[in-house]
């Protein structure tokens, strides 16, 4: 099977945001760095897939140079090669965008299957997989817990998480897309050979200028403003040290909650 | 004449989700805003006592479009009934509830139509004649005014809870059928089996006490110290999603939109974010008391009472004070 997992490079979990000096995102000087969680989900699941149907994983970033880094983990992880396309300046800036140009990219070769992330952990929007089907005139499902697939008769089978602890088969035809949550199955660690076979695999790396993708035809939306969002707190806070809070806390349960 | 915004109306088992029903709510308030007239669109089979019913909802018509290939969510024949439609009657907005089906959908017809979409909004507000949406990101620390820069009509999903189904007004518009020609779409989505996964299993909706565990306890052998809470308690055990993500522990103790959804006496949560989709899922709760090194941690929202500080020094001194 030829497999393709996009890759995204966000802001690690622990990070303090500071707004950026035009107020529409965030400052990204001295931060550090890792794989959307989803994103590791999925490309966990194209090796498990590789694994059972032989094959290839290929990993697809759009993203600045720094991405590089991220992208060594995945090949470390068992990733074979990747692609990424360079946008050092930030000029892809809407999921419509970001999509039109991976779009672009995988016009080049046919995928049996491209997993994508449902949504990422920086900007959240939970679109791109899916537009990213839609450009490419391809079938999709989303929010997908567990793949079955079939590649002798061009088949996949996926399970959809749905509300409320719900879940659903879907099958649908391959090629296809699917967007990936977090939870399929659990992430392996790079292993100590896979990481030194990671310094010799390929990252092909891709000019924006060199695709051609017209982002003025896209339909826009704009950040205007980024902050912190303004909240009224409505618990009381409990003050002092360990042992205080703690009693502080049962007495309030037993005699104003009155819950214990 | 003036402008439209339409409401996308969702359905399951006869009845009409809550989640459009607040679409619609907050569809209503801006509509008297901009003095734009608002329609309800629900798409189904069969579907004519609701259509009915939100006819009686503060609206200018509401919109039926009734077809057997519509009976049950697909994303291509729902993609191109609605692409018929909003490519045709030109509504400035189109709203509809950041569920999972619309998860599925929305950006395909956003695609589809080449038209911009700002998704899992919580609110707007007018900058001179135009809305602009604000939603979260980031993990839920920030927020963002985002504008569209593209033609209409607007698609916008909007968050679960983020208005409220009170608001609702009554009042009557008139239910209008619409037919489309819907033959020649192909469903390449087979539906196959759907199940509930928790069933028989932990269920802890009839739970008195709870103590919910978040990634704040970092791997799976620290959670001794949750156990032992519980037990001081005669508390059941919960998690966040990352928890049962890692397997730490199962699914069945999972909290929130894609897990279960609890109201008990007491819901003690330790190192827990406090992500919108684990609220739904707890936001009942009597009382709540969140643990969490990060005093900006959205939790502290809604919790009734709050401590900021260390879970790995907090929870074993309660368990021995509860002790006592
Ligand atoms: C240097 C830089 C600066 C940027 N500045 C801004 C800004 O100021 N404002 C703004 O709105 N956006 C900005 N972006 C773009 C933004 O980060 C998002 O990529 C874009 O808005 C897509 O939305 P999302 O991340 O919410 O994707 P979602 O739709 O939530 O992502 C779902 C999945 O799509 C895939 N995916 C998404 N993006 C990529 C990618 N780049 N490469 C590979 N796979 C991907 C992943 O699998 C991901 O899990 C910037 C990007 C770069 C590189
Ligand atoms: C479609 C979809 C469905 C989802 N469904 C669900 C669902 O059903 N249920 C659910 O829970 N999530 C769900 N999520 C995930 C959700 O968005 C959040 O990612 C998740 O709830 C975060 O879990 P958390 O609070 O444990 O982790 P984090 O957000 O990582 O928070 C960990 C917290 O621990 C605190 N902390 C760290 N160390 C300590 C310490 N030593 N002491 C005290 N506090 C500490 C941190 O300050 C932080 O606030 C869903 C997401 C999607 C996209």
């Amino acid at each position: 099977m030829k497999l393709l997992t996009c890759l995204k490079q966000i802001p690690d979990r622990d990070t303090r945001y500071e707004i950026n000096a035009a107020g529409t995102g965030i400052k990204t000087s001295d931060l550090t760095f890792e794989i959307s969680e989803c994103d590791e989900y999925s490309l966990e699941e194209s090796l498990k897939l590789r694994e059972e149907h032989g094959g290839e994983v290929a990993i697809l970033t759009l993203g600045p140079q720094r991405a590089e880094k991220s992208i060594r983990k995945g090949l470390a992880m068992g990733a074979d090669r990747a692609i990424l396309v360079r946008d050092d300046e930030g000029k892809v800036t809407t999921p419509h965008a970001v999509a039109k140009v991976l779009a672009e990219v995988l016009k080049e070769e046919e995928y049996d299957l491209i997993l994508t992330g449902t949504q990422s952990d920086d900007w959240s929007y939970a679109q791109t997989g899916v537009l990213l089907a839609e450009l490419l005139g391809l079938p999709h499902a989303t929010i997908v817990m567990e793949i079955r697939a079939d590649p002798a008769q061009k088949k996949v089978k996926a399970l959809r998480e749905m509300e409320s602890g719900w879940f659903q088969w879907v099958e649908l035809p391959m090629p296809a897309v699917l967007t990936i949550q977090a939870g399929i199955s659990q992430i392996r660690y790079a292993s100590l050979k896979g990481i030194m076979q990671a310094k010799k695999k390929e990252i092909r790396n891709v000019e924006l200028s060199d695709l051609n993708v017209d982002l003025s035809s896209i339909p826009e939306i704009e950040v205007l403003k980024v902050y912190f969002p303004v909240v009224e707190k409505k618990a009381e806070i409990l003050q002092g040290s360990t042992a205080e809070v703690v009693e502080q806390l049962v007495e309030k349960l037993k005699k104003e909650a009155k819950v214990l | 004449m003036s402008e439209k915004i339409y409401v996308l109306i969702d359905h399951g088992e006869g009845e009409i989700r809550t989640p459009s029903l607040e679409s619609l709510a907050l569809g209503q308030r801006m509509a008297e805003e901009a003095g734009f007239s608002l329609h309800a669109l629900i798409l189904g089979n069969e579907i004519g006592p609701l259509a009915e019913r939100l006819g009686k909802q503060k609206v200018d018509s509401v919109l039926l479009v009734e077809d057997q290939k519509l009976a049950n969510y697909d994303p291509d024949v729902y993609c191109r009934a609605l692409s018929e439609i909003l490519t045709e009657d030109q509504p400035y907005l189109f709203l509809m509830g950041h569920i999972y089906q619309n998860i599925d959908l929305a950006p395909k017809l956003a695609a589809a139509i080449n038209r911009g979409l700002v998704t899992d909004c919580i609110g707007y507000r007018k900058e001179g004649d135009d809305f602009v949406f604000v939603r979260q990101m980031f993990r839920n620390k920030l927020n963002a005014d985002v504008q569209f820069r593209s033609e209409h009509p607007w698609i916008v999903t909007l968050q679960t809870g983020a208005t409220s189904v009170d608001d609702l007004k009554e009042g009557s518009g008139q239910v209008v059928e619409r037919s489309l020609d819907l033959s020649a779409v192909e469903l390449r989505r087979k539906q196959l089996e759907a199940f509930e996964a928790t069933q028989g299993k932990v269920d802890l909706s009839q739970a008195e006490l709870i103590v919910a565990v978040g990634r704040g306890i970092k791997k799976a052998e620290n959670l001794k110290i949750i156990e032992e809470l519980a037990e001081a308690l005669g508390a059941e055990i919960a998690a966040s999603r990352p928890v049962v993500d890692s397997e730490w522990l199962t699914r069945d103790r999972q909290i929130g939109s894609s897990g279960q959804t609890v109201s008990p006496r007491l819901y003690l949560a330790c190192g827990i974010s406090g992500a919108i989709q684990h609220i739904v899922g707890m936001k009942n709760a009597q009382c709540i008391v969140a643990i969490n090194t990060d005093p900006n941690a959205p939790i502290f929202n809604i919790a009734t009472y709050g401590i900021v500080g260390d879970l790995f020094e907090i929870v074993p001194a309660l368990t021995k004070k509860l002790k006592e």
